[in-house]
């Protein structure tokens, strides 16, 4: 190993270290970035263990740290390993898979709004969903299957509408609002044919929520974060390259199209997975990557603090909404909700005059 | 007039030959005659099929028969969807004019959805339950959502992309809003599912006679406009230069859609793609001049508003599909389209 040198890098405060081995291989890493996910991470780590600790039944904090090391007593145990946990895992997963996925899609559609959730990919698995809940009364486990498979025929659809020799960002976004509002026609047709019953229950399940969550749905989420998360970041250059243009990525020598079809199928299938999990959750992924840009004051897509920044979101709005709203509880998307509602007009004030929106 | 002598741009620099303006006049009463024949459908079709003689004993001969009650629910539901199919199109096309944004539609731009999230703050909040209450509920959300959409989009640098961006993304904080609001209360659950897609169904003559006044100014002013929004299609600079008061035609361009969408969403929920649609068949035929497209649009946007009513209750019978779930169903594939024959110059 050779000493690391620093080098000033383009931006007041972006600092990029080189590390170099002695047989020719070297690796960039951003200093800032990796302080930045490191902090995230432990904050969503922290904010698990207070939201372990959150409900009916208030456990203190160094019990629940205790039992989560395998060290607590048996009712303790129960209520943290069987019904928060998992609660908490899903929310952790969502949050980092909506994260990651808004970063991609931000990052491809080369707009801070294009998210897979404006571009009708939430709406598409939520068709999917209401299609189980109220033609077929479905089962918690069929609905989540609707979800998935809705989320990926819509993205398929938008990809195929949007190709004309090549998918062009700005095709891709207009495409994709054009099937956002498609899948809201069908959305409120499905509604106004349910009766009360499933339409409170789809109602309920369209704003995203996190309650009664166990870990039969953990483990798929895992299973395609574990397998999703290598194939993105292998394609995390040939990304930034794309962000400068197709025709400077291609001179650059990445293959355009192809980058673009595993990034967006990647988002895609991490946004249905997420969304069968807990519902069309909003506005993670429209701000996860954004917020996460201005910690890392760093250009390009910021996979990695995209995915903590969302993780560590979802948990502290499904905490809030078990705290702030007490008894009456609503679901977390409502939170989130509201979380973008602000996030938009902190956008309208800062981003509008430096033209970046 | 509204500004002072503006020149017409098209008309006179480049006189449109006589002839053609004879076929646009021809095409403009046909147009009003396809109206009438859907006007004569809309109050015929439906779970109760009439024939040619029970309407016109129910409209000129009312007696209080069975069927006589049939056609008078059906006149206040067709008049309503004429009413609000005008006012959509027109602010669809003032819309398009005013931001020189081919995709500019009051739906789209999240315009409708502001309406709504006012309405049903009205609703569920304050308690206002008549028509004559939320509309005016209607009219500031309409407003307040134009103007953040307009500022969120890059008011210099406004693209077509930006401005349909930010309307969806604020149209989906909007119904996250709605959604919680429907969580907390099922009776407001039951009544608005059906109101947010958009529907004719309710129509009573009371809603009609309610929304008429802001709809009339609305009109009026939309088609008094059309000769400065010639002149504001070709550029600032150059509008400027021709004499044009821009600042003053962009206020009353947004109070004219305000009124026209605001009003039409309070009596009907929100209907989108109307605006967007109508205006880009009616361009294809009648070229650039405003003074052309605006009435067209008022006389062929109720066409398409009917019809998709009528068609919702035909395909479905005896239900009903609503009709913002129709014209949003024939919309979406239609707007796709023209984002794929859009070169990418225009955009």
């Amino acid at each position: 190993m050779k000493a690391t040198r620093t080098r000033a890098v383009r931006g007041r405060a972006t600092r990029t270290r080189a590390i170099r081995t002695g047989g020719g291989i070297s690796v960039r890493f951003d200093v800032r970035a990796a302080v930045v996910v490191a902090i995230l991470v432990v904050a969503a780590l922290l904010a698990s263990v207070v939201l372990i600790g959150t409900g009916d039944f208030d456990i203190p904090t160094a019990d629940v740290i205790r039992t989560l090391l395998g060290n607590g007593d048996a009712g303790q145990e129960f209520i943290i390993n069987d019904l928060r946990l998992p609660r908490v895992v899903v929310g952790l997963l969502v949050g980092a898979s909506l994260g990651l996925a808004g970063a991609l899609f931000q990052s491809i559609a080369r707009n801070p709004l294009g998210s897979p959730d404006v571009l009708g990919i939430g709406q598409g698995s939520t068709a999917g969903a209401l299609l189980m809940i109220v033609i077929f009364q479905g089962s918690a486990t069929e609905v989540a299957g609707g979800a998935l498979v809705g989320g990926l025929v819509t993205g398929a659809a938008m990809y195929l509408l949007a190709w004309k020799q090549g998918v062009h960002g700005y095709r891709l976004v207009l495409v994709g609002i054009g099937v956002n509002a498609f899948a809201v026609a069908v959305n409120g047709y499905l509604l106004t044919k349910a009766d009360l019953v499933d339409a409170a229950r789809a109602v309920v399940w369209m704003t995203g929520s996190l309650n009664g969550r166990d870990w039969e749905q953990v483990w798929p989420l895992l299973t395609l974060c574990a397998v999703l998360l290598p194939l993105v970041i292998a394609h995390a250059r040939p990304l930034r390259m794309l962000e400068m243009g197709d025709d400077t990525a291609y001179t650059l020598g990445v293959p355009v199209e192809r980058t673009r079809i595993v990034l967006m199928g990647s988002a895609v299938l991490l946004t249905a997975a997420a969304t069968a999990a807990a519902g069309p959750v909003s506005f993670v992924a429209l701000t996860a990557p954004q917020l996460a840009r201005r910690l890392t004051r760093s250009p390009g897509p910021n996979l990695l603090p995209a995915m903590c920044m969302g993780a560590t979101l979802l948990i502290v709005a499904d905490w809030a909404s078990q705290r702030v709203f007490g008894a009456d509880q609503l679901p977390v998307g409502v939170v989130t909700g509201v979380l973008g509602g602000v996030y938009l007009l902190w956008l309208l004030v800062t981003e509008r005059k430096a033209g970046r929106i | 007039m509204l500004v002072d002598s503006p020149p017409e741009p098209s008309a006179e620099t480049a006189p449109a030959p006589p002839g053609r303006r004879a076929i646009r006049g021809a095409g403009l009463l046909l147009s009003v005659v396809v109206l009438l024949a859907l006007v004569f459908t809309s109050i015929a079709v439906g779970a109760k099929p009439l024939s040619m003689d029970q309407v016109w004993h129910g409209l000129f001969d009312d007696s209080g028969t069975y069927t006589d009650i049939v056609v008078g629910e059906r006149v206040s539901r067709t008049l309503l969807g004429l009413l609000a199919g005008m006012a959509l199109g027109l602010s669809g096309a003032v819309l398009q004019a005013l931001t020189r944004n081919p995709l500019a539609d009051p739906g789209l731009l999240g315009i409708n959805m502001g309406a709504s999230a006012a309405v049903v703050t009205a609703i569920s909040f304050f308690g206002v339950t008549s028509l004559s209450g939320y509309v005016w509920f209607a009219f500031v959300g309409a407003a307040v959502v134009g103007a953040l959409v307009y500022a969120l989009g890059g008011t210099r640098s406004a693209t077509p992309v930006r401005l349909a961006l930010a309307g969806t993304a604020l149209t989906a904080a909007l119904s996250g809003y709605l959604q919680a609001v429907m969580i907390t209360d099922n009776a407001a659950l039951d009544k608005m599912r059906f109101w947010t897609v958009g529907s004719l169904a309710s129509a009573k003559m009371g809603t009609i006679q309610q929304v008429l006044p802001f709809l009339a100014v609305g009109t009026v002013l939309a088609l008094a406009l059309a000769r400065p929004l010639n002149a504001v299609a070709m550029g600032d600079d150059t509008a400027r230069a021709l004499g044009a008061h821009l600042t003053r035609t962009r206020a009353l361009s947004m109070v004219s859609a305000t009124l026209l969408c605001g009003a039409a969403t309070a009596a009907c929920g929100p209907i989108m793609f109307v605006g967007l649609m109508v205006p880009h068949v009616v361009r294809s035929f009648t070229g650039p001049d405003m003074r052309w497209i605006f009435p067209y649009a008022a006389v062929l946007s109720p066409v398409l508003l009917l019809g998709a009513d009528v068609l919702g209750r035909i395909v479905s019978r005896p239900a009903e599909l609503q009709v913002g779930i129709v014209t949003a169903a024939i919309g979406a594939p239609v707007f796709i389209l023209l984002v794929r024959r859009r070169r990418t110059a225009q955009l």
